[in-house]
């Protein structure tokens, strides 16, 4: 599961949005299981996601899609690529 | 069937009257329940299953409710109002799957004050099935939806990929809803407060530790005011009586009363079942059991655990577990049963091994703590502490070993997180009721048959037998007096009066915190033993114990030679 460090300069990921920060998601870079579970929860290219908070230590962010709210674990909300607004 | 936390379960009581436990977190329910309701002239069998956001399982309790799909001949699908984007979802699958659904349109008093309307005609036009809006908590709406389900249909669908599928939900949504804007409500503020790491972890440590200390006081009230004096002024005099109806004496007299030296009774050492049996469990444990599942299900039904769960999640995965495993953990200070069955939310084995092992060896349930207050306590809170502190250590230690030493990867934290929502008195209340009645009718025959057991025993001379064989191994490494081996061998049956049974030894303050602890941890009780057998079968079982003899010696071990 561990993940190569990436400076990942060219594309903001739901893990470094700032909180209160609103963007797009453009791609989930990740397995299908992956796709699948953030499908689910309604989190998929296109879907606009505000930041709720995010916790110490790379520990969980929470996102706000449409009326629910979605906390995400550090490494897969690094695989979520946004757009911000 | 529906997505986690939408009021199936809340349904599902409406329907048949059989009530279930029900909370404000996904994944309160994880097994099924069946119960039956008239429908028109006949019976219909209703099955509550648990919750999921789609036909494709992650857990578990997602895998339960799918096996479900194909007995039943109509599905009920409980749709959240306040989402419906999401929920929607799911209902295409159901439709697609090509079974006869109706769609109960929940949490549809919620919709009005979070700004949102939905044209209900054009919803049924759309899915072209049956839709009623219902408020389950009061059961609005339930009428309409008994009476609907009958005209259950199953339009013809098309398979649809998940992007299809999405497409077709959004077009969906874009005509039935309409948004208007509104301000935050203090509720909305509160949860975002309670959620970041500062304020957060703050207002955590704030609702523990004021849910423990009201916990504590509550108890201790109801004991002090309510309980005793009934015991006391009304109990006693009628136990009095009756023992010098059976002459003061005798094996009928020691078995029922017990000792009665000097015409005062003795309610926790007496050892006898009308005494020591009735006074254990409803004058010590029911009260503490009363108020830690009033402060629990409070907890629940506001939405606060999930909440929890994100904030602790960073330092639980350096136990190998994520956040989630907070809520079976907190579940197991009730009782260590429900928690290890409401481990059925995580999503790995081996997460789900680790939680289960910890919850049986380093969480008291609630018999136990009762029991520890009220035994230990009466030493000094300094010594509770000491039981306790023992008992985090303990479950810090070896849930870093188990990290380590069992196969596989924790998966991360993916959860949806509830909105609060103020809790109705009456399903706090009836949930309350519900487990009080669970506790008394499981426990009362195995306290009484254990009080029972002990004086057979006693009267022929068996304990004395086991004391001396295993009396090494309890002065040695516990520096425990050897009559204390009884005790540790009853915990198998109950923890509670286990601890009771240490009180009449005259043990150092020291020797009590080291038994506590031991027999906290060592064997679980015969009810969390028959579920770890039936959730992990015979080799976790063996395997769990194992460990629980080991740490309970080392970590009692440790302890007397620190204390003595």
């Amino acid at each position: 599961m561990t993940e190569k460090p990436r400076t990942d300069g060219e594309r903001l990921t739901a893990a470094r949005m700032a909180t209160g920060q609103s963007a797009t998601v453009v791609e989930i870079k990740g397995g299908q299981g992956l796709v699948n579970r953030l499908d689910a929860l309604g989190i998929r290219p296109g879907k606009r996601i505000t930041k709720v908070s995010a916790a110490f230590m790379h520990g969980p962010v929470v996102v706000r899609v449409d009326r629910a709210e979605v906390a995400i674990g550090f490494g897969m909300a690094r695989k979520i690529a946004v757009q911000p607004d | 069937m529906g997505n986690p936390n939408v009021g199936k379960s809340v349904i599902f009581s409406r329907l048949t009257g059989v009530h279930v436990i029900s909370s404000n977190y996904p994944g309160t329910t994880v097994g099924y329940t069946q119960g039956t309701m008239k429908l028109g002239e006949g019976q219909a069998e209703i099955i509550d299953v648990p919750g999921t956001y789609t036909l494709e399982p992650t857990c578990e309790a997602e895998r339960i409710a799918l096996e479900m799909l194909p007995s039943g001949d109509v599905v009920v699908n409980v749709v959240d109002a306040t989402n419906l984007e999401r929920n929607l979802y799911l209902t295409l699958q159901l439709l697609e799957s090509n079974v006869p659904v109706v769609v109960a349109l929940n949490l549809w008093d919620d919709t009005k004050h979070r700004g949102i309307g939905i044209d209900l005609d054009k919803l049924r036009e759309l899915l072209g099935v049956p839709v009623i809006p219902t408020v389950a908590v009061s059961g609005e709406g339930i009428k309409d939806l008994v009476s609907i389900i009958p005209r259950a249909v199953s339009p013809p669908q098309k398979a649809r990929t998940s992007e299809e599928r999405w497409a077709a939900v959004g077009q969906i949504v874009a005509q039935v809803q309409q948004i208007s804007h509104r301000h935050h409500t203090w509720l909305e503020h509160m949860a975002d407060a309670s959620i970041r790491p500062l304020t957060g972890s703050i207002m955590a440590l704030a609702i523990l530790a004021g849910t423990f200390v009201a916990v504590r006081f509550i108890s201790e009230s109801l004991i002090s005011y309510a309980i005793d004096p009934l015991f006391e002024r009304l109990w006693a005099p009628v136990i009095l009586r009756l023992s010098d109806l059976l002459g003061g004496s005798g094996l009928l007299h020691d078995l029922l009363i017990g000792n009665t030296t000097g015409g005062e009774i003795d309610f926790p050492g007496a050892l006898g079942l009308l005494t020591t049996g009735l006074y254990v469990e409803f004058g010590m444990v029911l009260p503490y059991v009363f108020s830690f599942y009033l402060a629990l299900g409070l907890l629940e039904d506001i939405g606060y655990l999930p909440r929890l769960a994100v904030l602790v999640d960073t330092v639980m995965h350096r136990l190998g577990l994520h956040g989630y495993a907070v809520i079976p953990t907190l579940l197991g200070f009730g009782c260590n049963v429900p928690g290890i069955l409401a481990t059925r939310i995580l999503e790995s084995k081996r997460e789900r091994f680790i939680a289960a092992t910890l919850i049986s060896i380093a969480i008291p349930c609630a018999s136990l703590q009762a029991m520890i207050f009220g035994l230990v306590g009466d030493r000094g809170v300094e010594y509770v502490l000491m039981v306790y502190g023992t008992l985090l250590a303990v479950w810090v230690v070896l849930g870093l070993i188990l990290r380590y030493g069992v196969k596989g990867f924790t998966p991360e934290l993916l959860i949806e997180i509830p909105p609060y929502r103020v809790p109705s008195r009456q399903a706090v209340l009836q949930k309350l009721w519900r487990r009080i009645r669970g506790f008394v009718v499981e426990a009362t025959p195995i306290v009484l048959g254990g009080v029972l057991l002990i004086n057979l025993f006693y009267s022929f001379g068996i304990f004395d037998a086991i004391a001396d064989a295993a009396a090494p191994v309890v002065t040695t490494v516990l520096g425990l007096p050897k009559e204390a081996v009884v005790a540790l061998i009853m915990g198998f049956l109950r923890k509670d009066v286990a601890l009771g049974l240490m009180a009449p030894l005259d043990m150092t303050a020291g020797q009590l915190v080291v038994g506590s602890v031991v027999l906290a941890m060592s064997f679980p009780c015969i009810a969390t033993f028959v579920i770890l057998l039936r959730e992990f079968g015979l080799r976790g079982v063996l395997k769990a114990t194992a460990i629980m003899v080991a740490a309970s010696l080392i970590a009692g071990g440790i302890l007397n030679l620190i204390l003595s």
